[in-house]
C-alpha cells in the first residue's frame, strides 16, 4: 500500500488535544506520524479543501445490520457500504438477527462476512438471553471471545430487574457493558406513538416517555447494586436523561446514546404530508418538544455520551402498512453526519470536538474500541467532513438497501467527504471534485 | 363567517381539514338533500354514472347502510367490499389494496378501516376521492356533520352552546371530529369519562375535562353520549358495568341538571343501563333517531360535494 501524506489539513481530534492545521503520514495503513511540516519522502500527497475537517473515524454503536436472516431489509454489505457512506468507519451492530447473535457461531459468521465485505468495521453486540427470550442468559464468555462488544437484547428491553443483574454481574468479568432498550412492556403495551396531544388527537395509541425511563431507572439501581456498566440505548425521554444525570453524579456507571431524530424531530412529524407516514414511526416514538430539547442539553452539558444512529432498515413493503401495524425504525446511517453538522454545530449547540467526542471519541470509549483518536501507530481510520457543504437527502439515492427516512428532500449543512479505513479511502464523495482529485490514485 | 362555495380537497378525510366556512356548506347543502328524503320519489339524479365504492375494513351496519342509502339516492352506481381485519392479513399492503381498486376507476371510495389515518394513506396513492367512514380512534367525519345538522335543527345554531361530551373518551373516532368540528364552530365542550380513558393531552385543546358527570351535564344544551365498548367493561380500564353506570350513566335525574330544553344525542349504538337509561334514550331529550334520519342527507351533501357540486 502506497503510502499517503494528508497536508496541512484541519485536524480535530479531542484526545490528542489537537484542533487545528497538522500533516498526516500515513504508512502500511497505519497513522505513522501527526505534525507540522512532516517530510514528504515517497509518499503521496494529499491536499484537501481548505474547508475540509479530519477527524478520527465515527463510529456507531447502534446499527441493525439484518443480516443473517433478513436480507431483504439489508445485508452485512449493504450496510457497511451505507456506513462509510455516511462517514462511518466502523459500526457496532445488534443482535435481533434471525436468528438471533445469542451463540458464537452467529458472532463468527457476522465476522466473517463483515471482513469479506472489507468495508466499515463491525463490532457485534450479542445478546443478554438465549433467544432475547429474557429467560436464560447467553454464553456472553463465548460471545465475547468470539469478538462481541457488548450484550443487548435492543428491540426489547432486558427483561427483568433479575436478569439485568445477572447480565451485569456476569458481564463485568469481562469489561464490556450491557445495553439496555429501556422499556416498560406494559405500560407501552400497543402503543404506536409518543403518548401526548398529537397522538390522542391522531387517534394513535400512546408509548409514555415514563416507559422508557421507569427501566432506567431501573437499570441505574441495579448497576448501583452489583456495579458493572449500564448503557441506555436510543435515549428519548426528558425523564430518562434525568436518570441518567444523577446516576452519572451518584458515581453509577452509567452512560447513554441519542440518536438524530430524537433532537431533530417531534411527534409533530406524524402530521407531515398528509400525516401518518410510516417513516415517522419507530422506538422509541418521536417525542415532544420539551424532550427534543432536553436531548440537545443533554448532548451540550455531556450527560449524554454518544450519537447512535439505531439504523433499522425496513423494507418498503413493510412499511407501506397501516399506521399502527407498519414496523418501528428509520434508516440513519447515511443522514447522520448532515444533521449532526446541521443542527448541533451550524446551529451552534456544540463544537466540532464535541462533535467528535459524540461520534467517535466516545463511541469507542463506552464498548472499549480502537479508535476515536488520530495515534500514531494506530490503524488509519479517518473521516473527512465538508461542514460547509450542502446535502440534499434523497430517499431513492441512499446507499442502504432500504429507503425508509423522514428527512427525504431535506438540505442540510454539512457533508462526508470521504471515509478512510486503514488508509484506503473506502468512500469518496463524488461531489466534491477537489476531494476526488485529492484521492484519486496517482 | 362564510359560507364556502365548495370544498377544497377532493377528500373528506376528517373534520380537521375543514374550516368552518366548508362545515356551513355541508350543512347548508345537507339541508336541501333532506327535502329529497320527503318526497313520494326519494332519488335525483345528481351522481348518475359515478361509481362509489363502500370499502369497509371494518364492520358496520348503520354507517354503511346510510352511505349506501345516500349513494342511491343520488343515483350513484355502488358496490361494495367489507374485509374484517387489515390488508395485511391477506398478504397485501394497504397500497396493493387500493391500486387493485383503482385499477376499476371508482370516482369515490367510502372507506372505513380500524388503523388511525389509513384513509390518509389511500389518499396519497389514489385518484378517487376518499370519503373517511371512520378510521380507527381518528375520525369520523360524516358523523359529527350529522350531530352538528341535527343540533343546528333543534338549537338554530352551534355558536355558544354548552356541549358535554361524555364516556369513552379515548377511543373515540366520534369525539375527536366532534372536538374540532365543535371548537371551529365556536360551541364551548366538556368532556366527560373516566379518567382511564381520557386521552392524555385532551386538557391542552382547549376543552374542560371532568371525571363527574354532574358537573358536565349542569347547564348543557347538549349531551353528547359515547358508547363504551364491552371489552373494555372488565379488566384495566374499568371494573364493572355496574360501577359504570353509577359514575357516568346518564339518568332522567342528572338531566335535570341540564339547560330546560337540552337534547340527548348517541351515535349508536346504544348500550341501554350502560351509558344511557332508556328513560333518557326514549326520552323527552333523545334526538338519536333524528340524527340516523339526518345521517343520510349529510352524507348525500358530501359525496355530492365532493363529487364537484354540479346542479340537481
Amino acid at each position: 500500500m502506497r503510502s499517503m501524506l494528508l497536508k496541512n489539513v484541519h485536524v480535530v481530534d479531542p484526545v490528542a488535544s489537537r484542533n487545528g492545521r497538522f500533516d498526516i503520514l500515513i504508512e502500511g495503513g497505519k497513522v505513522t506520524r501527526v505534525g507540522r511540516d512532516l517530510p514528504v519522502g515517497d509518499a503521496t500527497v494529499v491536499e484537501l479543501p481548505q474547508s475540509c475537517v479530519v477527524t478520527p473515524g465515527l463510529i456507531d454503536i447502534h446499527v441493525h445490520l439484518r443480516e443473517p436472516g433478513q436480507e431483504h431489509k439489508e445485508t452485512i454489505a449493504t450496510g457497511t457500504a451505507s456506513a462509510v457512506a455516511g462517514g462511518f468507519t466502523a459500526v457496532a451492530c445488534m443482535p435481533n438477527t434471525d436468528p438471533v447473535n445469542d451463540h458464537a457461531s452467529v458472532t463468527e459468521f457476522i465476522m466473517k462476512r463483515a471482513a469479506e465485505v472489507g468495508l466499515a468495521r463491525v463490532y457485534p453486540i450479542g445478546a443478554v438471553s438465549i433467544g432475547s427470550k429474557g429467560e436464560q442468559l447467553t454464553e456472553i464468555g463465548e460471545l465475547h471471545a468470539a469478538g462481541c462488544v457488548a450484550i443487548s437484547d435492543d428491540g426489547r428491553p432486558v427483561a427483568t430487574a433479575l436478569l439485568m443483574r445477572r447480565a451485569l454481574e456476569y458481564a463485568t468479568m469481562f469489561g464490556i457493558p450491557v445495553i439496555d432498550h429501556c422499556e416498560d412492556p406494559s405500560l407501552k403495551g400497543d402503543g404506536v406513538a409518543h403518548e401526548g396531544p398529537v397522538a390522542a388527537m391522531l387517534g394513535l395509541k400512546g408509548l409514555a416517555g415514563a416507559a422508557e425511563s421507569i427501566i432506567v431507572e431501573r437499570d441505574i439501581s441495579v448497576a448501583e447494586m452489583v456495579g458493572g456498566h449500564v448503557h441506555v440505548a436510543h435515549m428519548s425521554a426528558r425523564q430518562s436523561l434525568r436518570a441518567v444525570q444523577t446516576g452519572k453524579e451518584r458515581g453509577i456507571k452509567v452512560t447513554s446514546e441519542v440518536t438524530p431524530h430524537h433532537f431533530v424531530l417531534t411527534d409533530e412529524a406524524l402530521r407531515w404530508h398528509g400525516g401518518y407516514d410510516t417513516n415517522t414511526k419507530m422506538n422509541p416514538p418521536l417525542r415532544e418538544e420539551v424532550d427534543r430539547v432536553a436531548m440537545l442539553e443533554g448532548i451540550r452539558d455531556g450527560s449524554i455520551d454518544v450519537i447512535a444512529t439505531d439504523h433499522a432498515p425496513h423494507h418498503a413493503d413493510e412499511k407501506a402498512l397501516e399506521f399502527d401495524r407498519a414496523p418501528f425504525g428509520i434508516v440513519g446511517l447515511e443522514t447522520a453526519v448532515p444533521l449532526c453538522l446541521d443542527r448541533l454545530v451550524q446551529a451552534g449547540v456544540i463544537g466540532l470536538a464535541r462533535f467528535v467526542e459524540l461520534l467517535s471519541v466516545n463511541p469507542a470509549r463506552v464498548l472499549g474500541l480502537p479508535g476515536g483518536t488520530i495515534a500514531e501507530g494506530s490503524p488509519a481510520d479517518l473521516t473527512v467532513l465538508s461542514p460547509d457543504t450542502d446535502v440534499t437527502v434523497h430517499a431513492a439515492s441512499l446507499v442502504s438497501k432500504s429507503k425508509n427516512t423522514p428527512f427525504d428532500g431535506w438540505t442540510l449543512k454539512g457533508a462526508v467527504a470521504a471515509t478512510i479505513i486503514s488508509g484506503r479511502p473506502v468512500f469518496v464523495n463524488k461531489e466534491l471534485q477537489e476531494v476526488v482529485r485529492a484521492f484519486a490514485v496517482k | 363567517m362564510t359560507t364556502a362555495t365548495a370544498l377544497k380537497s377532493r377528500h373528506l378525510l376528517g373534520i380537521e381539514e375543514l374550516d368552518a366556512g366548508e362545515i356551513e356548506l355541508i350543512l347548508e347543502t345537507a339541508l336541501a338533500m333532506k327535502e329529497v328524503a320527503g318526497r313520494a320519489v326519494k332519488k335525483v339524479p345528481t351522481l348518475r354514472g359515478r361509481t362509489v365504492v363502500n370499502l369497509f375494513f371494518e364492520s358496520s351496519t348503520r354507517t354503511r347502510m346510510s352511505f349506501e342509502l345516500a349513494e342511491k339516492r343520488l343515483s350513484a352506481d355502488t358496490l361494495g367490499m367489507t374485509t374484517v381485519g387489515s390488508s395485511v392479513s391477506k398478504g397485501e399492503t394497504l397500497s396493493d389494496t387500493a391500486r387493485t381498486i383503482e385499477a376499476m376507476a371508482p370516482d369515490m371510495i367510502v372507506m372505513r378501516h380500524a388503523s388511525s389515518g389509513a384513509p390518509h394513506q389511500l389518499a396519497r396513492v389514489c385518484k378517487a376521492s376518499i370519503i373517511n367512514a371512520g378510521d380507527g380512534t381518528h375520525e369520523h367525519p360524516t358523523q359529527a356533520l350529522l350531530d352538528a345538522f341535527t343540533i343546528k335543527e333543534r338549537k338554530g345554531r352551534l355558536a355558544g352552546l354548552r356541549v358535554a361530551i361524555v364516556g369513552d373518551l379515548l377511543h373515540s373516532r366520534v369525539l375527536r371530529s366532534n372536538l374540532h368540528l365543535l371548537r371551529k364552530m365556536g360551541a364551548s365542550i366538556v368532556v366527560c369519562g373516566p379518567a382511564t380513558l381520557i386521552p392524555p393531552g385532551l386538557e391542552t385543546l382547549g376543552v374542560e375535562v371532568t371525571t363527574h358527570l354532574d358537573d358536565a351535564v349542569t347547564g348543557a344544551d347538549v349531551v353528547m353520549m359515547l358508547r363504551v365498548q364491552h371489552e373494555r367493561m372488565h379488566g384495566l380500564f374499568l371494573p364493572s358495568v355496574r360501577e359504570y353506570f353509577k359514575l357516568f350513566g346518564l339518568t332522567p335525574e342528572r338531566m335535570l341538571l341540564a339547560a330546560d330544553d337540552a337534547i340527548v344525542m348517541h351515535p349508536g349504538p346504544m348500550n341501554r343501563g350502560v351509558e344511557i337509561d332508556s328513560a333518557v334514550a326514549d326520552g323527552r331529550w333523545s334526538v338519536i333517531l333524528e340524527q340516523v334520519a339526518n345521517g343520510v342527507a349529510v352524507r348525500m351533501a358530501v359525496l355530492y360535494l365532493l363529487a364537484g357540486g354540479e346542479e340537481t
